[in-house]
């Protein structure tokens, strides 16, 4: 049997959804039995690939590169997990949404900076008008709240869905 | 025999002072002045609800606990709905289930909740709601609306960015502690609650201080001031035993 293609992508997030996923432990290594991961922030690959299985997300869709990302992972995902609150609800990265993007760059680039301050306008992608939970913008398949969601129920969750049956998500919630 | 449910209790009729109800085609028997939510709760059936507190008056303000009575399509809100006799009681259905989800959804979407930094983040009624009912996630926009914080008070902080208007601060603060320091302030979405004549909580001069608004909130709206994420659990159990030693000199 040929193994389920897995990817983890990595938007406005602070990487806590990973470690809680590597929080599982030795339990992995049931996880790794099963499934080939593809495409990851702890592979090194830069493309994401055609005809994933599976893609897991962290973090809300904060800028024009994540926005950008999150389609095309989309369009080549079969099922996509919103993994953690700042995927589904936007969480802390969604906390700038009460305020005008130019107010959020003067107090970050300006305000609170000492030296050399400037908006910085290459390689850093722009932010967009608000930080959006990931199925505002792209269908989701299976949501996994919780700030971080315990490594047990991201486990259970991953071994249901492999398995074909339905996560049980009463041991997670918003912030938790 | 009418099934019709009344939003009062029914005028006393001088025999039968008890009803006999189905609650989920369980047959029981109620004092004619009970509520649905308390007929059913003492027979161990329960009902979801947020503004609802035991000790304070029921208003019906949030809509969690609404359940069906057979022969009418509408819903009722069971906390201030009086039993009637021959009354059929649906407490859990699937459009139930559907309107309960987009209650907690709406209430999420109306504020901006961010229980991971929230310092009832653990403790709260809206979060466990969500929880229980299986909310992992809104099927409504997010509104993110610009709302302030009140910090004015020396020792409670308000935080409108967190309120689900269930109206229990307003009801503690004029029904027990006397003060009625709080109301609430304008329609609909625009609803708010403030304090006295609408002025920062820390120049009310009719708060007393008593803290028993902080206690009742069932979110992180209403807080005692110095607490961390996670840190603010609240004590309800004050309620009802006041009420009771209350009732108790009265008699
Ligand atoms: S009040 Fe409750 S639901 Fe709202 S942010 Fe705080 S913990 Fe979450
Ligand atoms: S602390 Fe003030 S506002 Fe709160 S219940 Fe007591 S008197 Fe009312
Ligand atoms: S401040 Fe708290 S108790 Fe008062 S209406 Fe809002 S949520 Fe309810
Ligand atoms: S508990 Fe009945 S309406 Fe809120």
């Amino acid at each position: 049997m040929s193994k389920v293609k897995l990817a983890t992508v990595w938007l406005d997030g602070c990487s806590g959804c990973h470690m809680s996923f590597l929080d599982m432990d030795e339990r992995i290594l049931e996880i790794a039995a099963r499934v080939e991961v593809v495409y990851s922030p702890l592979v090194d690959l830069k493309e994401f690939p055609a005809d994933v299985d599976v893609t897991i997300v962290e973090g809300g869709v904060s800028s024009e590169e994540d926005l950008h990302k999150i389609r095309m992972v989309r369009s080549r995902t079969k099922l996509l997990i919103a993994l953690g609150d700042c995927a589904v609800t936007s969480n802390v990265p969604g906390m700038r949404n009460t305020f005008k993007v130019d107010d959020v760059m003067k107090r970050a680039y300006f305000e609170n900076a000492d030296l050399k301050q400037q908006v910085p306008c290459e390689v850093i992608p722009r932010l967009l008008p608000r930080t959006r939970p990931v199925h505002e913008i792209v269908p989701v398949d299976v949501f996994l709240p919780g700030c971080p969601p315990p490594a047990d129920v991201i486990f259970g969750a991953l071994v249901s869905l492999l398995d074909g049956t339905t996560p049980d998500l009463s041991a997670t919630r918003f912030g938790r | 025999m009418s099934s019709r449910p009344s939003a009062k209790p029914a005028a006393p009729a001088p025999s039968s002072k008890v009803k006999t109800l189905t609650i989920d085609d369980r047959l029981v028997s109620a004092r004619e002045d009970e509520s649905i939510l308390d007929a059913a709760r003492d027979n161990g059936i329960q009902i979801p609800t947020l503004c609802n507190l035991d000790g304070l008056t029921p208003v019906g303000a949030c809509r969690l606990c609404m359940v069906e009575v057979k022969g009418s399509s509408r819903l009722f809100a069971s906390c201030v709905t009086m039993v009637g006799e021959g009354m059929e009681v649906v407490t859990d259905s699937e459009r139930l289930q559907k309107y309960r989800k987009t209650i907690v959804e709406l209430l999420f979407s109306e504020r901006n909740h961010v229980c991971a930094v929230c310092v009832s983040n653990g403790h709260c009624e809206l979060q466990n709601l969500a929880q229980t009912l299986g909310v992992t996630h809104l099927t409504v926009p997010y509104r993110n609306p610009k709302l302030p914080v009140d910090a004015s008070h020396e020792r409670f902080v308000n935080d409108h960015n967190r309120c689900v208007l269930c109206q229990r601060c307003v009801r503690v603060c004029g029904e027990v502690e006397g003060a009625h320091t709080w109301d609430i302030n304008g329609r609909g979405i625009g609803a708010r609650v403030i304090t006295d004549l609408n002025q920062p909580w820390g120049s009310s001069e009719t708060c007393t201080g008593c803290g028993k608004c902080v206690q009742v909130c069932p979110t992180g709206a209403l807080t005692e001031k110095g607490k961390s994420v996670r840190e603010m659990s609240k004590r309800t159990r004050f309620l009802p035993y006041l009420t009771m030693m209350r009732e108790d000199r009265s008699e």
